[in-house]
């Protein structure tokens, strides 16, 4: 994290082990045991904000914005499944497309709009990232890195495309068919006119990377990602 | 039986066993047709207790052949209340920490002035003198009766089908009298093919002699073979293909073998009998002709120029839309047009759609994953609306 963030760490941790205890659903495009990036979204997150979370799965990250931060949260998710379980217990959730569906809400209405391990899994993510930008004062956007070495040593070495906890699917089942390395990601923040207001990635072990390391570094040994965004 | 059951259903109309609400010449009530209706009443059930802030009503709009008797005993059929799965004593809307209203509609037989009620300039019953009624004009009466209870805001107002109309009616007619909204299997206009099905219904019923060009009271006669093809015919539409066919297959009736003969061969042609016989004896035909009209006429996006998203614009209210995939009445996309026009006013809002075989009336079922969403939105509105659970 590029900024000290005023989150609640004894929440957090509950809030991990929550994580931790989920198992892989079908809602989710990358192996959820991983979605430590949670953590960090939702430190960027300040108190009483209007939040829109693309891509909200079962609702875990809306659930501790609504519990911490008091923010005000909406949901859009492709699963029906994972709509009516957020329904269930509360949230504002609606199903939908992010790829098809963001053009319905109105410009700026949002504070933060979230993209949580979803963007890979769009068919357009330059039109996605647009529209969030659109729709939100803010966007933060979470994606795992393709650029990760072992990712690199995969293709390298076994010539093989990459299978680990982090990425659990085979080429031919995968959702992600937009995968993208932070420096690929950082060139269409470029293209779309977007500033970075803030980066992080993480290891491996959902560390943290140190702050002074360059951006050639967090390619190579990030294995997530987190940008918060402005236009 | 079904003589006695009828004048029931007459006495419903204009002296009903449930409580009644009257407006005389002072409060009348504006009709969108461009006419006043005055006097007239409102027949109305409550459950449960109003509570000292009266933050916890909540008021259930019914559906087009439904009434008042929404949880307790229906007097003309002697059956429970239509939506007793849902709302008691216990149950997900809890009487025992809600206020629950609901009110026959104006247009209806059951004792808010509908065609079957005495017109006081005749001494006669209305039927076809009465203005057409719309949605609007029964969320109109609505709020008076809102009114006469002091709440100056419900907590909730929830409905489906044609109570759904009555919703999203209330939601961006009164947006400040709405803290939540509920519609379910229902949409912002009534498509073509509805307006054809309840065409269909009326024609059946206006063909019946027996009909007198409404006038039936006067002859004392009920076209009560129109009524019961209008109700075979609409209660197809409420079933879907696949439940029809596994109920009833082609299965047939208390019989052997094919009679080469008219009678009701079939499983499904019995039952769909029956549903008529049964629905004429606790029906007005006039007054099912008000209630169709009603939803016909119902286009919430046209009332504002055709963008649906200015009807709720600026809205505070929470949203929650419920729509079943094997409904045919009113398919997922009419929910998630209202969603969509939602997400464009900045509303809150959330949208299930229920995977089932049982078509539109499984809002009236007992559907767990139903009740699951409905428990979750009421229960996260509640905490905002600081109710205590």
């Amino acid at each position: 994290m590029r900024q000290a963030s005023a989150h609640d760490p004894e929440k957090l941790q509950t809030f991990r082990i929550a994580i931790m205890r989920q198992e892989k659903g079908p809602t989710m495009s990358v192996n959820r045991a991983q979605r430590v990036d949670l953590e960090v979204v939702a430190g960027l997150i300040p108190p009483q904000s209007r939040v829109l979370d693309v891509g909200s799965g079962d609702g875990l990250l809306l659930e501790l914005l609504q519990e911490t931060k008091q923010v005000d949260g909406r949901g859009l998710e492709l699963s029906q499944r994972g709509v009516n379980e957020c329904v269930a217990r509360g949230l504002s959730v609606i199903q939908g497309d992010a790829d098809t569906d963001l053009e319905f809400y109105p410009d700026k209405g949002f504070d933060f709009v979230v993209l949580s391990q979803t963007l890979q899994a769009t068919r357009n993510p330059k039109l996605v990232l647009d529209e969030l930008l659109r729709i939100g004062n803010r966007a933060i956007v979470s994606f795992p890195n393709f650029g990760h070495w072992r990712v690199r040593l995969s293709l390298f070495v076994q010539g093989r495309m990459p299978v680990n906890d982090d990425l659990p699917y085979s080429w031919y089942d995968t959702p992600n068919i937009h995968f993208c390395t932070i420096r690929d990601f950082v060139n269409l923040c470029d293209e779309l006119g977007a500033t970075v207001e803030k980066a992080t990635a993480l290891d491996g072990n959902g560390q943290k990377i140190g702050l002074s390391m360059p951006w050639w570094f967090w390619n190579f040994f990030g294995q997530q990602a987190v940008f918060l965004l402005k236009r | 039986m079904a003589a006695l059951r009828a004048r029931k259903t007459n006495n419903e109309a204009d002296q009903p066993s449930s409580p009644v609400l009257r407006f005389g010449a002072d409060k009348p009530l504006k009709l969108d047709a461009g006419t006043l209706l005055s006097p007239f009443q409102i027949a109305y059930q409550t459950y449960g207790t109003l509570n000292d802030a009266h933050s916890n009503a909540i008021l259930v709009c019914h559906a087009l052949t439904g009434d008042q008797h929404v949880a307790s005993t229906n007097p003309v059929t002697g059956k429970p209340g239509w939506w007793e799965v849902l709302i008691g004593p216990g149950r997900i809307i809890d009487t025992n920490r809600f206020f629950v209203i609901c009110c026959n509609v104006i247009g209806g037989c059951l004792g808010s002035t509908g065609p079957a009620s005495i017109n006081p300039a005749t001494g006669k019953p209305y039927g076809l003198d009465l203005p057409v009624i719309t949605i609007r004009d029964m969320v109109r009466a609505q709020l008076m009766l809102i009114d006469h209870f002091g709440i100056e805001k419900l907590f909730c107002v929830l409905g489906g089908s044609m109570g759904g109309m009555q919703v999203l009616q209330w939601a961006s007619s009164y947006p400040e009298r709405v803290f939540s909204a509920l519609p379910i299997a229902t949409g912002a206009r009534h498509s073509s093919q509805n307006i054809a099905f309840h065409e269909v219904g009326r024609q059946a019923v206006m063909a019946d002699p027996d009909w007198h060009g409404g006038k039936y009271f006067e002859h004392g006669k009920r076209p009560e073979k129109g009524l019961a093809v209008a109700r075979m015919a609409a209660h197809i539409t409420y079933l879907s293909e696949v439940a029809l066919h596994r109920k009833f297959g082609r299965n047939l009736q208390d019989r052997e073998a094919l009679t080469f003969g008219f009678d009701a061969d079939f499983q499904i042609e019995s039952y769909l009998r029956h549903q008529g016989m049964t629905f004429v004896d606790r029906f007005d035909a006039n007054s099912y002709l008000y209630m169709t009209r009603s939803m016909d006429y119902f286009d919430l996006a046209a009332d504002h120029g055709g963008r649906l998203a200015d009807a709720f614009a600026g809205t505070k209210t929470r949203f929650c839309l419920v729509s079943f995939t094997s409904d045919w009445l009113f398919p997922t996309e009419e929910s998630r047009s209202v969603v969509h026009a939602l997400n464009a006013a900045g509303a809150s809002v959330s949208f299930v759609e229920i995977e089932t075989d049982r078509g539109h009336d499984a809002f009236l079922l007992d559907e767990p994953e139903l009740f699951a969403a409905i428990n979750g939105f009421i229960a996260s509105a509640a905490r905002a609306r600081g109710l205590s659970l």
